[in-house]
């Protein structure tokens, strides 16, 4: 009910503000409607979508999976931690703009370099905040697991894996919002599909309403990713939280 | 089933470099069914002491021997449960292999079986304490190491619980080494009573007692504490 409350003052604002502003720089929303079902109609609005979705779910995976071994690993090992430390400091700092160049010019403009370079704009936070979470692994019960005898797996999926759970979860959550801001960059560099592309025709033809469709359902669909995926999610890991005392 | 323990000295080292004596001289041996009390001041290295023996450390000066193959229970002073699974699902974790015609008669024994399906962070510390009990009884061990299982109780409680504790030992022939800080529980539960000094820990004294746990009387035990409670400790 608060949401569509809040999302009926946003049209009006919009609506206001474009009869302010003027219809060439501000389209009204009926205009852009019209073009974002034109778009869907032709079928390019989900092919830039879905494109765009894939390469957001491959370049998060693939960060998500090697930034947390490595943080793990980090925490848990003093000699991975100094090994690693200044090459996670350079790509903490590191623009994003930087990687993506780099890697588009040493890795051709293919689907490949554009994840690959998604996937390293999101890796070191990925890698912080494993880290943290290893360091704050509780020693006693590792003892626990090591005086009954679990064995590796079962401790490492038991004992170990719940305990990370928040800060796989803080990952995933800031990780997330950063890859769908880098993704439409890299699109818009050197993809030729795509909400990023599809952005950059847009200005390149200084078409408004096409902007605003394409940035208006990027917006809706992530919105609606973090809404029914991520925060279901994150309430899962915690479940046990809310029975306790 | 055998524990030769033989350790010459134990330190840890402060954050300053500086060394820290938790354990001097300690010697012993336990067998299979023998119940050993490890009786001393708080702070003298029996925590120390026990997780050598369970080897989770092995950063010591001497060598303990323990039998191949010996199965290991240990309630930790804390009780160290997972607080992401139930107490069932704690118990079974550890002992996988338990059944649970088993389980559910250890419930009974250790009154739990209402509490089977709550978090340990709905347990009060005597339940939480029962739980850990129950863990290291369920994977039948063959050396069961119970560090101050009774500690800070109420009276009716840690007594209950400690003719439950006696229960379970008796029933299954296990080695044992329990730490107590009191005199009662230790010459009501063990065989053989290991007197620590204050830290660096040695042993002082050791006092068998002959009688069979299930047999002994209340006049002997009392007769036994008032012996004990004459030793003159700190001038050994
Ligand atoms: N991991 C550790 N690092 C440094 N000092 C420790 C550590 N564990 C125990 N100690 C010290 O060793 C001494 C004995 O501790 P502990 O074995 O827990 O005593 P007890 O169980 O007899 O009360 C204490 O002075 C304690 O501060
Ligand atoms: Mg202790």
């Amino acid at each position: 009910m608060l949401r569509l409350l809040s999302f009926a003052l946003f049209v009006a604002t919009w609506w206001i503000a474009s009869l302010v502003i003027g219809d060439a720089k501000l389209p009204a929303p009926p205009a852009v409607l019209s073009v974002l079902i034109a778009e869907a109609r032709s079928g390019a609005l989900f092919v830039n979508l879905g494109a765009t979705l894939a390469r957001v779910a491959l370049a998060f995976t693939l960060a998500m999976a090697i930034g947390s071994a490595i943080g793990y690993l980090m925490g848990r090992v003093s000699l991975a931690n100094r090994l690693g430390d200044p090459w996670l400091i350079l790509l903490l700092n590191l623009p994003a703009l930087v990687v993506i160049v780099l890697a588009y010019i040493w890795a051709g403009l293919t689907e490949v370099a554009a994840i690959a370079a998604i996937a390293i704009n999101k890796l070191p936070t990925a890698v912080v905040t494993l880290r943290e979470g290893a360091r704050a692994l509780d020693p006693a019960l590792d003892e626990m697991a090591t005086a009954f005898a679990l064995p590796r797996g079962r401790a490492f999926r038991h004992v170990i894996l719940p305990q990370l759970a928040p800060y796989i979860a803080a990952a995933a959550r800031s990780g997330l919002s950063l890859v769908w801001k880098i993704v439409l960059v890299a699109e818009y560099l050197g993809r030729p599909n795509g909400v990023g592309f599809e952005i950059g025709v847009a200005f390149q033809l200084f078409d408004i309403p096409l902007l605003l469709a394409y940035s208006l359902s990027f917006a809706g669909v992530v919105l609606v990713i973090e809404t029914l995926m991520v925060q279901p999610f994150e309430t899962r890991l915690t479940r046990w939280r809310l029975r306790a005392a | 089933m055998q524990l030769e323990v033989n350790i010459t000295g134990k330190s840890f080292e402060s954050a300053a470099g500086k060394r820290h004596d938790v354990l001097d001289n300690v010697t012993f041996t336990l067998n299979a069914g023998e119940v050993g009390v490890l009786f001393g001041p708080s702070g003298c290295g029996k925590s120390t002491l026990l997780k050598i023996l369970a080897g989770l450390d092995g950063n010591y000066r001497g060598h303990v021997t323990r039998s191949p193959g010996m199965r290991l229970g240990m309630v930790f002073q804390e009780p160290r449960l997972l607080p992401w699974r139930t107490v069932e699902e704690n118990v079974r974790l550890a002992a996988p292999d338990v059944d649970d015609g088993t389980l559910a008669a250890l419930f009974e024994v250790l009154e739990l079986s209402a509490h089977c399906n709550h978090f340990p962070g709905e347990l009060s510390l005597g339940l939480a304490r029962r739980v850990a009990l129950a863990r290291a009884f369920a994977i039948e061990p063959d050396f069961l190491i119970l560090d101050e299982p009774l500690a800070s109780l109420d009276n009716a409680l840690a007594g209950r619980l400690r003719d439950q504790v006696a229960t379970l030992v008796a029933s299954r022939k296990m080695m044992t080494l329990l730490v107590t800080h009191d005199l009662d529980d230790a010459v009501r539960l063990g065989d053989r009573l290991f007197f620590l000094s204050p830290r660096p820990a040695r042993i002082l004294h050791v006092e068998t007692i002959v009688t069979p746990r299930a047999t002994r009387s209340e006049p002997e035990i009392d007769e036994i504490k008032r012996q004990l409670s004459q030793l003159d400790l700190a001038n050994m």
